[in-house]
Formats: structure tokens, sequence, C-alpha cells
């Protein structure tokens, strides 16, 4: 009965995206406000059903009603609570639901939100949010139906894939998820704009807080990721190149480059054209994710059950969206009068280079994705591209960014003087080099990329330090600098911590690439062995039952200097629905490093081969991520987006 | 022309997609075959069923074609595909040669006692040796092998659902 309630809001949410979609262009075009306004009550109807929708499946996952299908292929009873309600979006069709409600959500914020916008352009937005709903509530109905019911339902359910049983990644894919779709009101303002054939600064000022929340979403969706991946695979890596993670990445590539390329927008009225393109990119790159895991077009961990109806379904869509907006896009685009002018070096200018390092960057993530893909479809044989063409690429690409980074916001708009901001940077090269040379010089012979990335991280950290300096002109006037620091706006020390974020992110890869170590050993208990300056004895090994799993879990008493500092239990688990193996690292952070150890097979007569690391810095990776979206919630709280928004609505009228 | 960029990328990149995904045979994890246009490897190996004697390459180029299969006793799809496997050789009369990947001779031969005997000559590749030769990706895997000993064909995975009308069959029929 639940469930048919669920399928039965999912079609009244249907029923209401439709409306939404067609009737304010309707009102537009006829001046009909009462048309119009349609667009918001539309937009919270279907909020409020996906939600009905959405709660009365996850009624059904922890109420373990295995008469449901989707149910009954990814839930157990056994199962923790947290994984049953985390179950319903681990799964094709829970997935989707949990996109949906975050798609209408947003359309709902923008609703109740954005009372500043024109009553015009606001319905504009909230019917292409509503298109967006329909292909995808349709998608859900026509070939990914939660609710499909068995008969006679099963006893049990197939349980969840164990991988995915963990805290990391029960909340890796909502914050993700609220990412993704996060871009699509960027997306949805972008048309807006086009069909009203006008970008003005206050639209870049309108679209740069939700771009913004969308950005501090993915970045923690990548890390929680990436994290999930460094603790739970077992591998002691973080990062793998997939085609998934990249699908993820690019957006959050064009994301970063949108939100730098709106503040020149917002600022000088300039870059307009390009900004729309951006915005039209990034939520596609959302999209193609989507794509790449449901279609079975590629290789990949992360993909889902293949089903072609399905795949075919979402590249029609696709090609409706992207192909859509970018044929509007083509049409409309010299509509776009270019604003302000500005100099070849100018803080525009840094915009630009970021701009174009950041896209060069994501058409190369790209083009490394799919080029397995293009050789396969031109029956040239079968390849793979692996990491190390993109670490390549990041290299080349992403550190001529991060020199221009500490440029960049010394110069002044317009017109800056490369000199001065050079002057004051000084300082900056300066401990660059030398931390750079004394790395060099200390690990002996070819270390030459270590010693690169850790001048470039120097070189961020400084200059993001003497750039608050020259702000608060603490070398001029050191008298009331203090009270000029309190004063900063939050978006600039937004802008701040998030480059500083950066910094401490280099620092984590290079530190823990160049001087991980790494031990793989078989050991019986009383055993010791020495790792990165520590020592790992190994106390043997206990049986633990879990709720559904049972596991054997290994005790390393970790030392350092004869001071015992902690006991590392890893687990090798063996879940019994489905059966399945996996590996629980056990990792102690410490400032230094991460200890890390894994328990492998027994090698008989008591011994075990185990995995030890010591991996130091490698928190760096996270600290950083949490300081990119400490800086954007920092941005986001800035009183020019709170307070300078109901000014805007009085200068539109 | 420029403002038509994107969108050009856009449709050539969907047209690839759309070509990928409608190829119905098409496995995005299927590894495919290096060997195809190869003779097969040589070896010898010991037999599985007692009394065949030992098992080597010249045996595929006995100028008939064959086919060889790769199978284990520890592999569930093997099982799914073993009924069509004893339709082959007793309904259409074609030459199977079996390989024991990886496995005990004791379960192998348990196995083909259960499930019944398809082939006409066994082999036991306990190591896995071969199995890396002929660049099995996992087992089951079987080879159209012609009459010269060169392998034409590699079906990948069990030979089940329409597998065996629509693909073993005709690479069989062209192998002769």
């Amino acid at each position: 009965m639940i469930a048919e309630l669920g399928h039965f809001a999912l079609m009244i949410a249907l029923a209401f995206a439709l409306l939404g979609a067609v009737v304010p262009h309707i009102g537009i075009a006829r001046g009909n406000a009462r048309l119009v306004a349609v667009a918001d009550n539309a937009a919270i109807g279907q909020f409020v059903m996906v939600f009905i929708s959405y709660a009365a499946l996850t009624y059904s996952f922890i109420i373990s009603d295995f008469s449901v299908m989707a149910v009954a292929s990814n839930s157990h009873t056994a199962k923790p609570l947290l994984y049953k309600i985390s179950g319903v979006w681990g799964n094709h069709e829970g997935s989707l639901m949990l996109w949906v409600m975050m798609l209408t959500l947003f359309a709902c914020a923008v609703s109740l939100r954005g009372k500043y916008l024109p009553a015009r352009f606001r319905a504009r937005v909230l019917a292409v949010q509503s298109a967006l709903a329909l292909g995808f509530l349709l998608f859900i109905l026509l070939t990914s139906n939660p609710y499909l019911r068995l008969d006679p339902s099963p006893v049990e359910g197939n349980g969840l894939n164990p991988l995915l049983q963990d805290p990391g990644l029960a909340f890796h894919p909502p914050m993700l998820y609220l990412g993704y779709v996060g871009l699509s009101v960027a997306f949805s303002f972008a048309v807006a704009a086009l069909l009203e054939g006008q970008v003005t600064p206050l639209w870049a000022r309108w679209v740069r807080p939700w771009t913004l929340a969308a950005w501090v979403f993915l970045t923690g969706g990548l890390a929680l990721g990436s994290w999930w991946a460094y603790y739970e695979l077992g591998w002691g890596g973080w990062w793998f190149w997939d085609p998934v993670e990249n699908a993820a990445f690019m957006p959050w590539l064009a994301a970063t480059a949108l939100l730098h390329s709106a503040i020149v927008v917002e600022k000088r009225d300039a870059l307009k054209s390009w900004t729309i393109l951006l915005a039209i990119v990034a939520f596609s790159f959302s999209l193609l994710g989507t794509f790449l895991v449901r279609s079975g077009v590629l290789t990949s961990v992360h993909a889902f059950a293949v089903d072609p109806a399905r795949g075919i379904f979402i590249l029609g869509f696709l090609a409706v969206v992207v192909g859509g907006s970018l044929t509007l896009y083509a049409w409309r685009a010299p509509k776009l009068t270019p604003g302000g002018v500005f100099g070849l070096v100018s803080r525009e200018s840094a915009l630009v280079l970021n701009n174009i390092l950041l896209s060069t960057f994501a058409a190369v993530v790209l083009v490394g994705t799919l080029y397995p893909l293009f050789v396969e479809a031109f029956n040239a044989g079968q390849l793979s591209v692996g990491p190390p063409f993109f670490e390549y690429a990041a290299a080349v690409l992403m550190s001529p960014l991060i020199v221009a980074l500490g440029f960049g916001p010394l110069l002044a708009w317009k017109r800056g003087r490369i000199g001065r901001a050079a002057q004051i940077l000084l300082p900056a090269l300066g401990v660059a080099l030398v931390a750079a040379i004394t790395i060099y010089w200390q690990s002996i012979g070819g270390a030459v990329m270590t010693a690169f990335g850790l001048g470039l991280a120097t070189w961020l950290t400084v200059s993001v330090f003497l750039e608050i300096a020259e702000r608060i002109q603490l070398f001029k006037k050191p008298e009331g600098a203090l009270s000029r620091l309190r004063g900063l706006p939050r978006a600039s020390w937004g802008m701040s911590f998030a480059h500083l974020g950066l910094a401490v992110i280099l620092f984590g890869i290079t530190i823990s690439e160049a001087w991980t170590e790494e031990d793989l050993v078989v050991m019986a208990a009383g055993d010791t062995e020495e790792v990165g300056g520590y020592s790992f004895t190994f106390r043997g090994v206990a049986p633990v039952a879990g709720p559904n799993f049972t596991a054997v879990r290994g005790f390393f008493d970790v030392a350092r200097g004869g001071k015992t500092l902690t006991t590392l239990m890893p687990e090798d688990r063996l879940y019994t629905d489905p059966v399945m193996n996996t590996t629980e690292a056990s990792i102690y952070p410490l400032v230094r490093g991460d200890l890390y150890a894994v328990i492998g097979e027994a090698a008989g007569a008591g011994r075990w081969s185990v995995r030890l690391y010591f991996k130091p810095f490698i928190s760096g990776l996270w600290i950083g991520s949490l300081m990119m979206m400490v800086g954007g919630l920092l941005s986001l709280s800035d009183r020019r987006l709170r307070i300078g928004a109901p000014k805007a609505k009085r200068a539109e009228g | 022309m420029q403002r038509f960029l994107p969108l050009i990328i856009v449709v050539a990149l969907f047209a690839i997609f759309l070509q990928m995904m409608t190829d119905g045979d098409r496995n995005p994890n299927e590894i495919k075959s290096v060997m195809v246009g190869k003779p097969v490897p040589t070896f010898t190996l010991p037999a599985v069923v007692d009394g065949e004697g030992e098992l080597s390459d010249d045996f595929l180029k006995s100028g008939r074609p064959m086919l060889v299969n790769f199978f284990a006793s520890w592999c569930v799809p093997c099982r799914a595909e073993h009924e069509n496997l004893m339709k082959l050789a007793n309904e259409h009369g074609i030459t199977i040669v079996g390989i024991a990947y990886k496995d005990r001779h004791a379960d192998a031969l348990a196995f083909l006692d259960e499930l019944g005997n398809p082939f006409r000559r066994t082999a036991l590749d306990r190591d896995g040796r071969l199995a890396i030769d002929f660049g099995v990706t996992g087992v089951p895997e079987t080879f159209v092998i012609d009459g010269n000993g060169m392998i034409t064909y590699r079906h990948w995975g069990p030979i089940v659902g329409d597998g065996l009308e629509a693909k073993l069959l005709p690479a069989y029929e062209a192998a002769q």
C-alpha cells in the first residue's frame, strides 16, 4: 500500500513537472501573470510529491518490505538501520529517486529563496528546472520503476554490496548528487538568460551563490569518495582515474571555472557568452556522468547493472538537454553584447587564464576518459588510458595555474601592474625556491617532481598570506591593520581559505606520493616490522562477528622510540548476503601522517600476510578539501550575497 | 562558426555513444582476444580422463576444425554452458577439446562424471600456463580452431542463450 502511494505520488509529480515546464512560457508569451505564477506552485508541488514518494520508498526499505523489488534485490533484514536507509540510493532506481528529489528540492529553493528575482525570469528558470525533472521522472516511471512488486515476495532480500556498507559511502552519493544537481540551477539560469536574450552583472550575482553551493557539495562528495577508496578498498590509494571518478571530476573542474568567470561577469560585465557556455557545460558533464554509469558503455567499478533500454533513454534525454541548450546558445549567444574591456595584465586576464587552464584540463580528462571508446568505435582495438596520462596532464596544466594563482588576486581590475604584484610576491618566490632547493638537495638524486610540487605548494601558501597582508596594508600602515583584518569581507576570507586549501591538498599529494613507506610481509604473532620509523608488532588475530558479517581481526601495537602509540585493528570481513570479502583497513592519523594496516590471507602456521604503511601528511588531502568547502561557505555567507540581493530587486523594478 | 563548435562536438560524441549502445554484442567488460588469426600455442599436458594419454598441440592440427573449451569444476557459468557443449558434441558431432583450468584432477573428473563428458580429448592445465598462452581472461572461454591449427574465433564467457546458434556455430562453419 505504501509503495503504491509512493508510485502514485511520483505520477502526480510528473503532472506537476509537465505543468511547470510548459505553462510559465505560455504565461510569459501572453503576458498573463497568473500563468507565470504557476511556475512557483508547480516547483513546490513537485518537491512535495517527490518527497512523499521518496519517503515511501525509504519506509519500504526500513521495514524490509521484500514484496517491493528494489528492496528485495538490495536490502536485507540483518543490515544495520543506517545501511537500510543508505541502501535506498545504493542502487539504480533509488539513486535516480534521490537525484530527482534533489532536483526538485533545488527548484523549490529557487522558488522560495528567489523572491528577489524578477517574476518573469524566475518563471523561466523554474520552467527549465521542471523540464529537467520531467525528463528524470519519465525515466524513472518508464524504465526504472522502484515500486515494482514481487509476487510471491521472497522471505529474505539479496542484501547490499558490502563495499557500500560503510559510513563514508553512505553519505558520498547524496553529497555528490547535491553537487551534480546543484549545477542544474546554474544551467537553468543560463538557459533562462538565453531565452530572455540578456546577461547582466546582476545575473552573475544571482547565479553565483547557487554555483558556489553546488561546488561546495561537489568538493565534499569527491573528498568523501576518495576518503572511502583510501580506507575501504585497502590499497592505500585515494584516486584512480577511473572513468566514473573522472565523470565526477569534470563537473567539478567546470564548476570551479564557472565560479571564477561569474566573478568577471559580476564585476566587469565581460566574458558573458563564455560564462553561459560554462554553466551549460558544467551541468552537461553532470548528466554525462549519470549516463556513463548507467548505460554500460564503459567499464568501471562504479557501473550499475546494464540495461540497453535505459541507456538509450538517457542518451535521448541527454541529447535533448545538452543538444537543445547548445543550439539555443549557438542561436542566442551573438545577442550577448560584450561588456567591459580589459588589459592584458589585469584581474580579468588572470581569471581568463584560470578558465583556460581549468577547461583545458576538463577537456583532457574528457578525452582520456572517452578515448578507449573512440578507439573501439573505429575498430582499432582495445586499450585503456591509465593514470600516467592524467597525472602528466594535471602536472602540466595545474602548475601554471598555481603560479598564476599567486598573482591573480593582487592584480587590479581592468589594468593591473605585473611589476607591483611581483614585488609583493617576491618573498613567496624566495621561500618557495628555498623549500624546493632544500628538498632537492636533501633527497639525493631524482626528486625533481617532489621538489617542484612542494615549491609550488609553498609558493601558494605564502602568496595567500601576502595577499591578506597587502589587503590590510600590514607592512605600509601596521597600526590599524588588525581592525582592517577584522573588516575584511567574508568573500575575501572565503577566497583565501579555498586557495589555501588547494595548497594543503598539494602538500598532501606531493608528500604522501614521495615518502609513503609500504611493507608487504608475512607475520606471525610476536613479529615486529619497522615501517617509516614506526615499529608494528603483530599480536595475533581474533574472530569477530558483526550483524551481517564475520571477520578476522588482526592486532598491531604501533610504537615509536619504545613508546606505544596505538593498537591498529584491521579486519578481513566476510559478508553473508551477498557473500563477499571486504578489507577494513585500520588507520591511525598522526600529525606527521597516517599509520595504515591491512590484514590479508592466512599464510599457514599462524602466519598472516599483512600490508603496513606509513603515509606522511595524507590527511592534507581531506583537510584541504574541507578548507575549500569552508571557503565556499564563508563566501556564501558574505553580506554582498545576503543583503545585496534585495537591493537588486529594487534596481530591477 | 565558433558558437556552433560545442554543438558539433556533442553531436559527434552522441553518434558514437548511440553506435556503442545499439551494438547488441558489445560487452564493456569483455577484453578482445589478440590470439584470433594466430596458430595455437605449443603444449603438452596430461589428460583429465584416464587412458587418453597426453594431449599436445599436434592433436589440434589434425586437418579438421574443432573447439577448445576452457572449463573448471569450480566455475559456475561452466555448469550453465555444459548442456550446450553436450549438444554440440552429440547432436552436431563437433570435436571438442576440454582444458580444465586451474583445477584438481579428481575435481575435474568428478565434474565430468556428474554432468557428462562432451570432450573428445581432455587436458589438465593445473597452473594455468596454457590459458595464458591462449590469452584466456577467465573461464569459460571457447576457441574455434581450423584444420591447420589456427585460432579463428574466441567465444568469451559461457555459451548460453543465443550464443550457440548465433555466434559459435557460424564461426565453426566458417572454419571448415
